[in-house]
């Protein structure tokens, strides 16, 4: 389909103009949140809302994420951008509406559930907190979707304190109104419940398996709360600058040094399928690689069938050279996560190199190579280098000078022609010595010498970083600061 | 054309008529793939039925399932169509003696009787409506998706020898991934892209109920509930849906009626592969403190 079809074909069939700018809307604001929409895919996008029942809020929403978002990895923001843009345009997120009906609706439910209808119309007003926190619990209690939605609004409209206008994040609202609620406390009691009614005290196994389940609840109710928050937010500040504030960097764009925790988790996660993609490629790279030299006994042999004629020459198997890695990285607190995942990630694809040592330092500096050695669960090892590790010379400020010379002096002499370093760290050196001449040293022996600083470049030499003055005896000084950077230069080296 | 399904509900109805219980998300897609006339990328872990979509599908639209399997090295001439050099051989000596002009020999032997289709050609060649499904994408080489491009775009094939042979109908085309590299933009760009993930606990235990015969209602909300438990805990690989569903036949098997703590620990082999997984599973599950959130 061309693009003048799509044009033509897009406002024939009822599907007037506003909806084509409403979606030319949120396609800028998935751009501006770093999703790839091509044009392609923004026609696609308006041919197939004209097949899906606008009102059918899921629906529409899932027809516009086949069409526009193709890796699992961006449907978090995407998830986003949706509802902060569509948050005020479905018929029950009217928000005018909403202070009228609301009330109503809990009370409605409050009614059937729990069999107390004296409260008349508008009711909802006046909930008592002793009554908000019963219908917390028999929510929690039953899974009852619906319900949670009315505690959500309530426990937000109550607790939260949103003032117009007032410059606070939604995370603060969001803390404000768990705070009151003490979902916690509920858990603790529907826990408790469950044990009573059994009679005979319950295995910690089952426990664990009813903590789950509630805990489950609880999050879909936080669920509920954010998007009531959210909904709230947008209605107050509009929804530019709402996209604007939300907007969070994609798992591969989460800087390392200041990932929150939450950010921390989901690289963990997205660490593994990236080493195995890695590590595929590596092998498929080397398997299609070049051919060896020129087999010339195997060549002449060959040549017999063809009374002489070298026809068909043939070549020797490729030997390839698998480098030997030593990563030496700094793991004092203000890099210490980006020394983890690079660890991580040598460590997993550990099999395209001939050998990997590794080698840790803050001012003192430690070899942890064989705590990697025969473990399963490289999280674990990582994890103990991290606690066991002896690193601290004088009192743990990094000093990179005397780890190097101590890594000179102990390992020095192991390092061949085929060995590559890695030389991680923001190279902030507390004034101390830099001792470059160590580095000049081991690029003479070594193969390469490769810095890695998880800095932004403009930080770089400001205070008392001296990359600058390491960086003249390095191959290459590289700008690590994320996992889509990470990903290339281990790519390139391998 | 006519479309294969009315709307999204009656789709989503008719696959769980053919024991596939899909969600809005798959059903959605589905439909507007009919709709748009385009390919589906399904993506995900695997053993969450990817495959099982593209044959349920072609169960309830009576289609004929036509499959190629990805795999490395595979080439134009195991995909798209090959010429049977051995029967033009044999065509050309029978002319030996004869004097025929070779202008008509060489249209004679590159005609369609000496043509060798495969299975994106059949696809493409079939009367009958059909259900292309393309296995496991991401194992073929970059260079190899190119073979693919025209055929999802234009739903056709282009042989130098014969010209554009363009589709019968419009086949409705799965892909399926496991995510083991990045397909290319070019080939995501001509998709609609659907990722199915584990399915949530309601819906598994929906499944386990109807792929077990004899399970009772409680033991399967069991299963499901121990099953999304493990699937919290940070492992190598997580149990699928097809383990879930072996777990289960294993349970009925074994009569149990209720999971205890043993149970799980003598028949936890079945959904975890890894030792180090089973180990930290049973430990983790062992604590009723559960993880932190």
């Amino acid at each position: 389909m061309t693009v003048t079809d799509a044009a033509a074909d897009a406002t024939p069939e009822g599907v007037g103009d506003p909806i084509l700018d409403l979606l030319n809307g949120f396609i800028v604001q998935l751009r501006a949140a770093g999703l790839p929409v091509s044009l392609t895919e923004n026609l696609d996008a308006m041919q197939a809302i004209r097949h899906v029942p606008l009102e059918d809020r899921e629906t529409f929403k899932y027809a516009l994420a086949a069409t526009l978002v193709k890796h699992h990895n961006h449907w978090k923001a995407f998830e986003t951008v949706f509802e902060v843009y569509f948050s005020l345009r479905g018929d029950e997120y009217q928000i005018g509406d909403e202070l009228v009906e609301l009330p109503e609706m809990d009370d409605d439910e409050q009614g059937d559930q729990q069999g107390s209808g004296d409260q008349q119309g508008g009711g909802g007003e006046n909930l008592t907190p002793e009554e908000l926190a019963e219908m917390l619990y028999q929510s929690l209690m039953r899974g009852d979707q619906q319900m949670m939605r009315g505690v959500a609004r309530q426990a937000v409209k109550r607790y939260a304190g949103m003032e117009p206008g007032r410059p606070v994040g939604g995370t603060y609202y969001l803390y404000r109104t768990l705070r009151n609620l003490d979902i916690d406390g509920v858990l603790e009691r529907l826990l408790e419940q469950e044990q009573n009614e059994d009679g005979e005290a319950p295995s910690d196994f089952e426990q664990r398996l009813a903590r789950d389940e509630y805990q489950s609840r609880a999050n879909q109710l936080q669920q509920e709360i954010e998007a009531e928050i959210r909904r709230r937010l947008v209605a107050d500040r509009g929804v530019e600058a709402m996209a604007k504030t939300l907007r969070k960097p994609l798992p591969e764009d989460v800087d390392f040094m200041h990932a929150s925790r939450e950010e921390m988790a989901s690289l963990r996660k997205a660490i593994w399928p990236l080493t195995r993609k890695l590590a595929a490629r590596l092998q498929r790279k080397r398997r299609h690689g070049r051919k060896g030299p020129l087999d010339f006994r195997r060549t002449v042999r060959a040549s017999l069938s063809y009374g002489g004629v070298p026809a068909e020459p043939k070549f020797r198997n490729p030997r390839p050279h698998k480098p030997e890695i030593f990563v030496i990285a700094d793991i004092s607190g203000s890099v210490a996560a980006f020394a983890r995942f690079t660890l991580h990630l040598v460590y997993a694809i550990s099999g395209q190199f001939s050998k990997v040592r590794a080698f840790v330092f803050i001012d003192g500096l430690d070899e942890v190579t064989h705590m990697f050695e025969g473990v399963e669960d490289i999280n674990e090892a990582v994890h103990r280098v991290n606690t066991e590790a002896d690193v601290v010379w004088v009192d743990g400020h990094s000093d990179y000078g005397h780890a190097l010379g101590v890594f000179w002096e102990k390992y020095g002499n192991e390092i061949g022609p085929r060995t590559s370093i890695m030389i991680l760290g923001d190279a902030r050196n507390n004034y101390h010595a830099s001792e470059s001449w160590i580095i000049k040293a081991m690029n003479e022996k070594a193969r390469a010498v490769h810095w890695l600083n998880p800095e932004p470049q403009s930080y770089w030499d400001t205070g008392d970083s001296i990359v600058g003055e390491y960086a003249q005896h390095c191959d290459g000084t590289f700008e690590v600061r994320n996992l889509r950077q990470l990903e290339a230069f281990v790519d390139n080296l391998a | 054309m006519s479309h294969r399904f009315s709307d999204v509900a009656a789709l989503k109805d008719e696959l769980a008529g053919v024991d596939y219980l899909s969600d809005e998300g798959i059903a959605g897609v589905v439909y507007l793939a009919d709709r748009l006339q385009k390919p589906i990328l399904v993506e995900g872990p695997a053993g969450t039925g990817k495959t099982q979509l593209a044959k349920s599908v072609s169960e309830i639209t009576g289609a004929r399932l036509i499959r190629l399997q990805c795999y490395e090295g595979l080439d134009e001439a195991k995909a798209l169509y090959e010429w049977n050099y051995k029967k033009q051989l044999l065509r050309i000596q029978a002319e030996g003696g004869s004097d025929e002009d070779w202008t008509d020999l060489s249209d004679d032997i590159f005609s369609d009787e000496f043509l060798l289709t495969r299975p994106l050609l059949e696809a493409i060649r079939a009367e009958e409506p059909v259900v292309l499904l393309i296995d496991e994408v991401d194992r073929v080489e970059v260079e190899t998706e190119a073979l693919l491009l025209e055929i999802l775009s234009d739903y056709q094939v282009s042989i130098p020898e014969l010209g554009t042979i363009e589709a019968k109908q419009i086949p409705l085309v799965f892909l399926t991934s496991n995510n083991t590299r990045e397909l290319s933009e070019a080939l995501k760009r001509r998709c609609l892209y659907l990722h199915v993930d584990y399915p949530d606990m309601e819906r598994e235990k929906e499944i386990v109920l109807t792929k077990v015969p004899d399970i009772t209602e409680n033991l399967a909300d069991q299963v499901a509930r121990v099953v999304r438990s493990i699937r919290q805990i940070e492992l190598k690989k997580h149990p699928s849906v097809s383990e879930t569903l072996d777990w289960a036949k294993t349970l009925v098997l074994l009569g149990v009626e209720k999971i205890d703590e043993q149970t799980a620990a003598s028949t936890i082999n079945i959904l975890l592969k890894y030792q180090s997984d089973i180990n930290k599973a049973l430990k983790e599950l062992a604590t009723a403190d559960g993880v932190t959130p």
